[in-house]
């Protein structure tokens, strides 16, 4: 796949500049941290790639056709299964085998069924992670993906999630999940 | 003393009656206030007269048919002006004037178009339609915008969207909407039928009472209106509960 390139973006709120002539590259292959203090303007570069929202100015290229995303937010359908869940953001069918190795992988496995709204904080985090993970996307967008979840199972994520094999870009603020991800970093600092 | 919820409106239907009887006991005019002694005993009489099942039925059928009517469209109109906002501006004085125009205009309107035996379809429906369309879109205009962005990342197609995203939302809106308008459409039903006049009619029945100053079958006409309204409005709230139910299983 393709680097994104990313030119010269600006992004600003109110007359607040939020991104500034941002510039980087971000890899087509393998997985890329971004990294940087709260409120620098990370959630709005991603969404910017998402599409969500529109840059003032700038230019971007490589961007893959098709992408799943973790939000910062889980953005789960309450009142439906972590099965429905999933499968409602995925085109093809999904057995519930399938469905239920990933939720084995993410150490979540009795939940297949349960409603999403009777899950704790950490397995809704997970829910997501797995949609994104079965979703049709040619890469992974992920803001703070590993926020409220334990130490040892927040490790357990991060080994499935880099064993994925999709390109991801990963929005965080621990350099550990940074070092555990093997990732390129880009420091962000508008 | 602590009373559960169904002691309390057994008691509040109770006392009802009672002041309805005491009143109807110090008045002592039939002509005026049938008691519910009197109401009572003719509701044991009044199933037995030729016409009566076939009068409910009637009535039944066409308000009934009015309100699915009404709430089908209005949830079909809600629907498309939550997506495409030029359907609502156009829909939105349209809504405003059935709501705000006095029903007996509309009857009377009604009456020089249609049958006066189509007549409780039609205004029931009307009656129903604003009630829905503006509680569902006011539901789907609380959807959270989070959500279909979420929709638009993963390319979750439309159908999805409105079984996963768009119809949980709506619940609560959808089922106050459903509870209000089966009321209306009983009440302005039947108030069709009284101007209109159609044969074999609940509302026929009540016409004659009025003209005859049947006072006794008039409260017994009012009283099956009221038991068979609440008989309905109970059975669409369990369907619609069940398919709630079901939808979550999904």
């Amino acid at each position: 796949m393709k680097d994104i390139i990313i030119s010269k973006l600006n992004k600003a709120y109110e007359g607040t500049a939020v991104l500034k002539d941002f510039s980087t590259r971000i890899s087509g292959n393998g997985i890329t941290c971004i990294m940087g203090p709260s409120g620098c303007g990370k959630t709005t570069l991603m969404n910017i790639l998402l599409g969500l929202e529109k840059a003032d100015s700038g230019e971007i290229s490589g961007l893959p056709d098709r992408v799943s995303a973790v939000f910062q937010e889980d953005r789960l359908c309450e009142d439906f299964s972590a099965s429905a869940n999933i499968r409602m953001a995925c085109s093809r069918s999904l057995p519930d085998e399938e469905i239920q190795k990933w939720l084995d992988h993410l150490e979540i496995p009795e939940i297949l069924h349960k409603k999403t709204s009777e899950l704790s904080g950490g397995m809704k985090r997970r829910v997501a992670i797995a949609r994104a993970m079965l979703a049709e996307g040619d890469m992974i967008f992920m803001d703070e993906p590993f926020k409220g979840l334990d130490d040892e199972t927040r490790k357990a994520v991060i080994r499935e999630v880099k064993a994925c094999g999709k390109p991801l870009l990963i929005i965080t603020h621990d350099p550990e999940d940074a070092e555990l991800l093997g990732a390129n970093i880009i420091y962000f600092n508008t | 003393m602590k009373l559960d919820p169904k002691t309390k409106k057994f008691a509040a239907a109770a006392f009802l009656l009672l002041l309805w009887q005491a009143a109807a006991m110090l008045l002592n005019q039939k002509l005026l206030l049938a008691s519910p002694a009197d109401v009572i005993q003719r509701l044991f009489s009044i199933w037995r007269e030729p016409a009566f099942f076939a009068s409910v039925l009637f009535s039944f059928v066409r308000i009934c048919a009015g309100f699915l009517l009404g709430f089908t469209v209005g949830v079909i109109l809600a629907v498309i002006s939550g997506k495409y906002s030029a359907v609502k501006i156009l829909l939105q004085p349209v809504m405003a004037t059935i709501k705000s125009v006095p029903v007996a205009s509309f009857i009377i309107l009604a009456l020089i178009w249609l049958n006066s035996s189509q007549l409780s379809v039609f205004i029931s429906f009307l009656m129903v339609l604003p009630v829905i369309y503006n509680n569902v879109l006011s539901g789907i205009q609380s959807i959270d915008p989070k959500m279909l962005q979420m929709a638009d990342v993963f390319r979750i197609p439309w159908g999805k969207r409105f079984l996963f995203i768009w119809l949980p939302t709506i619940k609560p809106q959808l089922t106050a909407a459903c509870s209000t308008a089966l009321g209306l459409a009983w009440k302005s039903g039947i108030a069709a039928e009284v101007i209109g006049i159609p044969s074999r009619s609940i509302g026929e029945m009540l016409y004659s009472a009025k003209v005859y100053l049947n006072t006794v079958d008039l409260f017994t006409w009012t009283v099956i209106i009221v038991v068979i309204s609440v008989l309905f409005e109970k059975f669409f709230m369990m369907l619609l509960r069940l398919f709630y139910r079901k939808l979550e299983t999904l």
